[in-house]
């Protein structure tokens, strides 16, 4: 408990000046958003509460994150919508939400077809946003978008941001923008108080790893093996010695994800000490093979429940 | 052979000092690493390399251990193009693959082995051929006025194509860096192919990915790489979607397996490492023009499809501003039909692949398929170098359409008795706007990058029909 006080203090040492006023700012914001499409909720949930402040608050409870993840419009974006609704409810600390790339060159298989087939049915970046503009007002989670970095030069950095901090989104992961190529997206990202996650690997020297959690912003993502995402039999050891030199480095919060399918692996990564578990390919799959997306919605429900159980 | 080994040693010395591994690239107008490369011959007697200026290096504003020099990761820029936008998982790989390509350049077992290859294996230096009645027939046309046509005949290369200056260079480097196995893509096949073969010769277990679309265009070579013990993996779609597919196979073997790039794309060093082992084509063109004319060229032509023969072509001269650069790409129905491959034409600036560069994009960011009867043109990106060419406006960039280049190929054929491939038919189909414009005596030198025998059945097909 000494040892979650502790974090959690250095957390708010960390926090910008700066950040808590935008904080405020796109609180009101989205509470004025709320109040046009879902009053209720609005009042009920917080939708203003950053990665890194939920990771604070959990860790306060002795709690660690439960991180899914799933591809916007797989099979189509009213079943994403009521997708968020799902696993919000069922025990979700934050959500990564998937934008659809016609090359996605850190995906495996599985969401690589979910993402073929969003792009098929014609999703595009607008619709989602306005997808979104309905449904983070109505979720208690904070949204964390996951897409390449194409989509967003061709946007504009500053003309993303301020579209995806528009609906409330607030983070944001980009695969394929290695540290020394962050610069633009972490200034801008900053401007729109979007945390920019940045990720380490197994391939990552020590000293790099350094550089890259001091970057980092929300969380720190640790990839847990060599490869693409994807559903893996078994969670590799090597993530514990990692585990362990990223603490020693940071005391921001670190999320395990690749490969993460199971109630067993969440149990184990948590047992080395993970502040948060991400679990993607096997969410998208549960969506992408059911025969209807009511199914779909209901295996994903009762899933994610049972990850959830399997945390402290 | 003495005094060549002891000017290697020179120019190694010279190379050591001044082109220490934080201190290289960047600027393709730099000639970078021309002191190392194989083809010491062309080397200019008093070479220095003191044109080199500090790397653009990416330390603003990064967390405190980035700004530590020895640290700094070069990102292999050429103005705003270039970089390493990949993966994370990749980093460190790629600053590996960087260091064991310097190490190799600057070896000179390493390039006494890659010279004997390009002579004994590939059959270096390939002949630049005066082609008399291409030349004739376009004077013909124009009231005796017309340059002189001159063709590099990377078509005489084993296996067909300027592919394997890259692919024997690249597998000696993966059997230096002691992996077992290599992983590659391939659109028209030559690169497979050329993989292949690189492996065979060096005992590499080699894999090739390829669009299933294009293993029915191109079954020769499937066929071929078969026959050199390749396993080729079909992937759905075209090469756009082989390169992907085979560079998430090696985000997931990373320890035992080499991703051989064929062409002058992908993240640094990737680009540099193929225009270095395919600026061979430049260099001897360069000399050979020499002994021909006692002169330079004053026009290059080469076909553009992610750039590589036209780079191999291009670099030697980039520093020549009286040499003039025409790359060109493939119009495919039209450069309006939203069918083609012209990148550089009708791209927009983005990120693919790993490489900053100009892209066939839609309005979302996401990458178009793009076409043209010349399979190995079929790329919606173009290396980060040939995109500051275009920018910069020191090369020339026009495009030929599908039915131009079928025209080209059986013109050359019939005229000349050469074959050419499809993909290079389209700069020789270029000649037909090119040549009317130019004076007698200016000397044309077209990149004939590959031959034509896997496309015998599509052109007489299209011929027919």
């Amino acid at each position: 408990m000494a040892v979650a006080l502790k974090s959690t203090a250095s957390f708010l040492q960390l926090k910008k000046p700066e950040t808590h006023s935008l904080n405020l700012l796109s609180f009101q914001k989205s509470s004025v958003s709320v109040k046009r499409f879902a009053p209720m909720a609005s009042l009920i949930s917080a939708p203003a509460v950053g990665l890194a402040e939920t990771f604070s608050r959990l860790k306060k409870d002795g709690k660690v994150a439960l991180i899914p993840y799933i591809t916007a419009g797989d099979p189509d974006l009213a079943t994403t919508a009521e997708a968020l609704k799902v696993l919000d409810s069922s025990g979700s600390d934050i959500i990564e939400l998937g934008v659809p790339y016609s090359d996605p060159l850190a995906d495996g298989p599985v969401i690589q077809a979910a993402a073929t087939r969003s792009l098929a049915r014609g999703t595009n970046f607008n619709a989602i946003i306005s997808m979104l503009k309905e449904v983070v007002p109505q979720l208690s989670s904070p949204i964390a978008l996951f897409t390449y970095y194409n989509p967003i030069l061709k946007r504009g950095v500053e003309n993303f941001m301020s579209t995806i901090n528009d609906v409330g989104v607030r983070g944001l992961v980009v695969p394929d923008v290695p540290l020394e190529e962050t610069e633009t997206l972490r200034s801008e990202a900053i401007k729109k108080n979007i945390e920019l996650v940045l990720l380490t690997t197994p391939t990552t020297p020590t000293e790099r790893m350094k550089a890259i959690v001091e970057a980092a912003e929300g969380f720190v993502y640790l990839v847990s093996s060599v490869g693409v995402t994807g559903a893996r039999a078994s969670v590799s050891d090597r993530v514990e010695t990692l585990l362990n030199d990223i603490k020693e480095a940071t005391t921001k919060p670190v999320a395990v994800g690749f490969g993460i399918s199971k109630p067993d692996h969440v149990k184990r990564v948590v047992g080395w000490g993970a502040d948060g578990v991400i679990v993607g390919s096997a969410m998208v799959k549960l969506l992408g093979d059911a025969k209807s997306p009511e199914e779909g919605l209901k295996e994903l429900e009762t899933f994610t429940k049972s990850l959830k159980a399997a945390l402290p | 052979m003495s005094s060549s080994i002891q000017f290697s040693q020179q120019t190694l010395a010279v190379s050591r000092k001044n082109l220490a591994p934080e201190r290289k690239i960047c600027n393709p107008f730099v000639v970078v690493c021309r002191a190392s490369v194989a083809d010491t011959q062309t080397l200019p007697k008093n070479s220095s390399t003191s044109s080199l200026k500090k790397p653009l290096m990416i330390t603003k504003n990064l967390p405190h251990d980035i700004h530590d020099e020895r640290k700094v990761i070069s990102m292999g820029k050429s103005g705003r193009f270039g970089g390493k936008f990949v993966p994370e998982i990749l980093m460190t790989c790629l600053t590996q693959l960087e260091a064991e390509f310097n190490l190799a350049l600057h070896d000179s077992q390493f390039q006494e082995e890659l010279r004997t290859a390009l002579r004994d294996y590939i059959g270096r230096e390939t002949p630049l051929y005066f082609a008399k009645r291409l030349t004739d027939y376009y004077k013909d046309k124009n009231g005796g006025e017309g340059p002189e046509i001159y063709l590099k005949r990377e078509d005489l290369s084993h296996l067909g194509a300027h592919k394997i200056n890259n692919a024997i260079a690249q597998a000696m480097i993966a059997k230096r860096m002691g992996l077992k196995s290599v992983v590659a893509a391939t659109g028209a096949g030559q690169h497979g192919v050329a993989a292949a073969a690189a492996c065979a010769k060096l005992s590499l277990e080699c894999t090739v990915f390829m669009g299933k679309e294009d293993m029915e265009k191109q079954a020769s070579n499937v066929l071929s790489m078969k026959l050199l013990g390749a396993q080729v993996k079909p992937v759905e779609g075209t090469f756009k979607d082989a390169s992907s597919e085979a560079i998430r196979n090696w985000v997931g073997n990373l320890e035992t397996t080499y991703y051989l790039m064929g062409t002058v794309v992908g993240p640094h060093p990737c680009p540099m490492m193929v225009r270095e082992f395919q600026s061979v084509i430049g260099k001897e063109t360069r000399r050979q023009a020499m002994e021909k004319w006692g002169g330079k060229p004053d026009v290059l032509v080469a076909c553009v499809g992610s750039g590589s023969n036209a780079l191999g072509l291009f670099h030697e001269f980039i520093g020549d501003h009286d040499v003039r650069l025409i790359g060109i790409e493939a119009a495919g129905f039209g450069l309006d039909s939203g069918r083609h491959s012209a990148t550089l034409s009708r791209g927009e600036v983005g990120v693919y692949h790993g490489t900053m560069s100009y892209l066939l994009q839609d309005e979302e960011g996401q990458i178009l398929a793009p076409h043209s009867i010349g399979v190995g043109l079929e790329y919606p990106g173009v290396g980060p170098e040939v995109s500051f060419l275009k920018e910069t406006g020191r090369a020339e960039f026009h495009s030929a359409m599908d039915e131009e280049a079928i025209d080209a190929c059986q013109r050359l054929s019939r005229l000349e008795g050469i074959i050419p491939a499809l993909e290079s038919s389209h700069a020789l189909a270029f000649l037909e706007k090119l040549c009317p414009t130019l004076a007698n005596g200016t000397k044309v030198v077209v990149n004939v990058s590959g031959r034509g025998d896997k496309d015998a059945a599509t052109v007489l097909e299209l011929i027919q029909t």
